[in-house]
């Protein structure tokens, strides 16, 4: 079966975008051959820095044939009918049509057409141009003296050839002919920039991939992506160092590179006196090159490497002595800012936190501080931390945005803060809460465990959570600029993980200047959305979630929690399962009776009247009036096991009553405080949840 | 002084007489720096304004360029509030643009078989001018020494048809072809022992008394006055050189646009001095964004810019 294969290429493409545009290609590509009727074996597609190539395997050499029949006209019909269904068949006579015979209708003309598949050739033909031409790069560009006129091709930068063979295994493919603004597709490609400048033909896929290889080019990212690493991993060992691994910055230079080279390159020993983070931080973003560890300790050593794109005739002797240079200054640069930064105390720097605007509506970085380090005293006591410390933290959480180091790489914030704060003779605590109040950032991070830490945290995430419901600024669908949904459940796994009990009504009201019971009510409805996201992943039922959410004053969020898991144990249960469903059937017949009386029946039953009736009656009124107090009591208590448990000892009373006792009686006296004795069963449930949020 | 003091890998005199050659012998008009003060080579009007309409265009010069903030007072080797820069714009840019860099780079001295070269993504953006590209920083053994940019728009019009810009860093290529650590060690004249003149002997008082000036003593009072007579002067050169006899066409493009690249140098010095807060500095820099694209509107009404006479 034929295979094709397409290459294009191009000046340098951003390394970012080579991975994602081979996949694009590969899809749209296999898309429309699917789309009409062309079926193959497999595909595979590639990336380097100059060029996307593409292989679909066990194409068929043309089309499947399509034979159609079209029911024209009763025999002996008008003329007009017979020459429109000659005209819509194609036909020229009706010498070329067939007739059959319908046993109920008689005798009809039947047009066969038959179309001869097309050669997949002209197919390719056809689609390329206007994959190549609408291809959906994230940003692209016009180019060179085409892009004078409007409408010229767009590519991610200037398109300079196109590949395109079609054919089987043992003959001499063809080329696929069409063009794009004035490239046409041929056989003639080049290999590596510098290594192998001349151009050559291929084929198909197998000698291009080799031909490529022959000129220096590896064309599969994921084979140079294992290169670098097994050099990278061996050349450290020779030196008995161990690479510090890194798989963003493996897939950019893998990106960068059509043949890697790697290369080791050191630096001087005095440079380690700068903090480990900074010193990966500037190798790998201004150089993007790799750290390396001295063998079986964290302790970096003063080398590094770098993956070149060339087998330079000196070895990369020259190479590396340049390499070494830039990783020098940069160095110096960091030490700088590190020396720099150490000579200003970590308070000092407020003044200037209070010309940053944080947001336009939310006023400056300082207005912030000053708000989350009075939240932080707050909360302190509340996680067993001391209100000093953390309000000490808090005012110091933020200073070193305004440091050099975290000006230039703002991915230590935090880290630095730490730093200089443990440098400047801050407590332990404090320092620590500088770097972790930023903490949990994703799902996988952890909870810090310092209370100081935890309060700060809490405090950080909630002041923008505040801040940016107060000026409407909510998550909407997939946008969240503000991280608002991260900060969120941020607080629910330090509250859970921790254990910690916080009212957030009580915390978050008086902090929004209006409207503040109406929006800490939406603010804490966001809550309860993460929540069940949360405890969703974590395996537990939504509907319980929401079950104890309808309940009022629900602003706790461990309390909620518990009593979730209680629900759902004790759902778990036969007598669980047997009271939701008396629950669920007291709950119909009392919809259904107050639908038809219009009223509620919503007052307690008279305990006198039960009594004067059958024995089940009197046993669930006094079987409820005792469940539920006990319930309400092991509620108050935040004995949530305690309350279901009070509860299950309604199972046998609830049964019995169905069991035994009509409720619609004749005597109106009797079924009204029937149903009322249903009410006081919903009445009851509601202690712990609102069963009607319960589903099955 | 012999030709082989000239060599670009001994002066640095000798790098940018060599860069001119190269790009003469492209077929570049061979221009001298803009004289106004500008942030960036890209201001001088033989790449903003030229950059704009149909036109062909090729041109190369040395411009120096000024970043108040970038000031160190002399101390740092590597960094310098002025500096020069060479810059080529050829429209539309021809189709080996890669290659002519490639070899201006092995005209310098730099050996493409011994050097590693990469062209790794950098999209270019001017707010003030209102301009974007396409293309790369140019790394030679990770360092960067070029930008290299695909113009698409320049004072908020689309560019028909593209310019290729090369900026090439100049004491950055020079130091490495020298292979000296500090700028202001650099062999300026390719003298040696008494005949020697450095970078430092011809700059670095004025990197120290610029420092001073830029972070201390710019007259802010005077500065903020600069700017909105600058912008004032602008708008009116623009209305008075106006399409108003038979071409159709604007007479006074330039001068007006050499009170935006006024406007946008004091907005620089203002902005070293610390006196713009962040909020007003995303107003100020749309302020010299509008003259920008009010003097390429004008620019693209002159014959230059390539509009036919009515």
């Amino acid at each position: 079966m034929p295979d094709l294969l397409l290459e294009l290429r191009s000046e340098e493409i951003p390394a970012r975008m080579q991975r994602r545009a081979a996949e694009d290609l590969r899809k749209l590509v296999t898309d429309a051959l699917v789309e009409r009727g062309f079926l193959y074996e497999g595909a595979k597609a590639f990336a380097t820095p100059r060029r996307l190539a593409l292989h679909v395997a066990g194409l068929p050499a043309r089309g499947e044939a399509v034979r159609e029949e079209r029911r024209g006209p009763r025999v002996g019909a008008p003329d007009a009918a017979v020459q429109g269904f000659l005209k819509g068949a194609g036909l020229a006579s009706l010498d070329q049509a067939t007739t059959v015979t319908d046993p109920k209708k008689g005798e009809f003309y039947l047009a066969v057409i038959e179309r001869p598949g097309r050669e997949t050739l002209d197919v390719l033909a056809e689609i390329l141009p206007g994959i190549i031409r609408n291809f959906p790069w994230p940003k692209s560009m016009r180019w060179g003296a085409a892009s004078a006129q409007p409408g010229s091709l767009r590519w991610v930068r200037p398109l300079q050839s196109i590949v395109a063979t079609f054919g089987p295994e043992t003959e001499n493919p063809e080329v696929v002919p069409f063009s794009v603004d004035g490239i046409t597709a041929g056989t003639t490609t080049y290999g590596h920039r510098f290594l192998a400048p001349e151009p050559f033909e291929v084929r198909r896929f197998d000698d291009y991939v080799q031909a490529l290889e022959r000129a220096h080019v590896i064309l599969d990212a994921d084979r140079r992506k294992d290169i670098i690493l097994h050099d990278a991993r061996d050349l450290a060992f020779a030196r008995g160092l161990d690479l510090v691994e890194d798989d963003g910055l493996l897939e950019e230079v893998a990106g960068l590179v059509e043949k890697p080279v790697v290369l080791m390159g050191s630096f001087d020993e005095r440079f380690l006196e700068i903090p480990s983070e900074a010193i990966r931080a500037t190798i790998r973003a201004n150089q993007k090159c790799f750290v390396l560890r001295k063998s079986g300790t964290e302790e970096l050593a003063p080398a590094f490497l770098l993956v070149s794109n060339l087998v330079a005739s000196d070895g990369g002797a020259a190479i590396t002595a340049g390499n070494e240079r830039v990783v020098r200054a940069r160095l110096s640069d960091a030490r700088f800012f590190w020396e720099t930064d150490k000579a200003t105390k970590l308070e000092d720097r407020l003044p200037k936190l209070d010309t940053i605007v944080f947001h336009e509506k939310l006023g400056t970085q300082g207005e912030r501080i000053a708000r989350i380090a009075a939240l932080a005293k707050e909360i302190a006591p509340l996680v067993g931390a001391d209100p000093a410390l953390a309000e000490r933290a808090a005012r110091l959480a933020k200073a070193d945005l305004v440091t050099e180091m975290v000006g230039e790489f703002p991915e230590l914030q935090g880290l630095m803060g730490r730093k200089y704060a443990a440098l400047q003779g801050e407590h332990a605590s404090v320092a620590a809460a500088i770097e972790e109040h930023y903490k949990p950032v994703g799902p996988s991070d952890r909870v810090p465990t310092d209370p100081v830490s935890i309060a700060v945290a809490l405090a950080d995430k909630l002041d923008t959570l505040v801040g940016f419901w107060a000026i409407d600024e909510k998550p909407t669908g997939s946008k969240d600029p503000f991280a608002l949904r991260r900060a969120a459940l941020g607080v629910i796994r330090a509250v859970i993980e921790r254990s910690l009990r916080l009212s957030l009504t009580a915390l978050l009201e008086r902090r929004f200047a209006q409207a503040g019971a109406e929006r800490t009510a939406d603010l804490l409805a966001f809550f309860a959305d993460r929540l069940k996201v949360y405890l969703r992943d974590q395996g537990a039922r939504h509907d319980l979630i929401d079950a104890v959410f309808a309940l009022p004053g629900q602003d706790d969020l461990l309390l909620v929690v518990r009593r979730v898991e209680a629900l759902g144990a004790f759902l778990g249960t036969d007598d669980g399962k047997n009271l939701l469903a008396g629950y669920k059937r007291a709950a119909n017949i009392l919809r259904i009776e107050e639908k038809k009386d219009g009223r509620a029946y919503d007052a307690a039953p008279d305990a006198a009247r039960a009594a004067a009736g059958q024995p089940e009656e009197r046993a669930l009124a006094e079987a409820l009036e005792s469940a539920r107090a006990e319930a309400s009591a092991a509620v108050a208590a935040e004995d949530f096991s305690g309350a279901m448990r009070a509860l299950s000892r309604l199972r046998a009373p609830v049964d019995a009553f169905f069991e035994k006792v009509t409720v619609n009686a004749d005597d109106p006296g009797l079924r009204e405080n029937r149903l009322l004795l249903l009410n006081a069963l919903r009445a009851a449930t509601r202690e712990v949840a609102d069963f009607s949020r319960i589903e099955g | 002084m012999s030709d082989a003091d000239l060599s670009p890998t001994r002066s640095f005199q000798g790098l940018i007489l060599t860069l001119q050659r190269f790009w003469a012998a492209q077929g570049c008009v061979i221009l001298q720096p803009y004289d106004m003060e500008v942030g960036a080579g890209t201001f001088h009007p033989a790449t903003t304004l030229r950059a704009l309409g149909p036109k062909p265009w090729k041109a190369a010069y040395v411009q120096p360029s000024r970043r108040p903030k970038d000031g160190r007072y002399g101390e740092n080797p590597n960094r310098l509030q002025h500096y020069y820069q060479f810059q080529v714009i050829l429209k539309p840019n021809p189709p080996n643009l890669q290659e002519l860099y490639l070899a201006s780079l092995d005209a310098i001295g730099v050996d493409l078989k011994l050097h590693d070269i990469r062209f790794v993504e950098d999209d270019w953006e001017s707010p003030t001018l209102g301009a974007w590209g396409l293309g790369w920083e140019c790394w030679c053994d990770g360092m960067e020494v070029s930008q290299f940019t695909y113009f698409q728009q320049v004072a908020g019009f689309e560019c028909a048809p593209v310019a290729g810009e090369l900026t090439y860093g100049l004491e950055r290529l020079a130091m490495y072809v020298q292979g000296v650590e500090n700028v202001y060690d650099l062999n300026f004249n390719g003298g040696e022992g008494d005949a020697k003149v450095t970078y430092g002997d011809v700059f670095l008082q004025a990197e120290q008394e610029y420092s001073r000036h830029n972070f201390e003593a710019a007259d802010t009072a005077m500065l903020f006055r600069q700017f909105t007579d600058a912008e004032k002067a602008c708008r009116s050169y623009l209305d008075a050189g106006a399409p108003s006899d038979e071409t159709g066409r604007h007479r006074m493009a330039q001068p007006a646009y050499d009170q935006c690249i006024k406007a946008s140098h004091v907005f620089n010095l203002l902005d070293a001095r610390g006196v713009i807060s962040v909020t007003e500095r995303q107003s100020y820099i749309l302020r010299v964004r509008e003259l920008a694209k009010a003097c390429g509107a004008a620019w693209l009404k002159t014959e230059s810019g390539g509009a036919a006479a009515a």
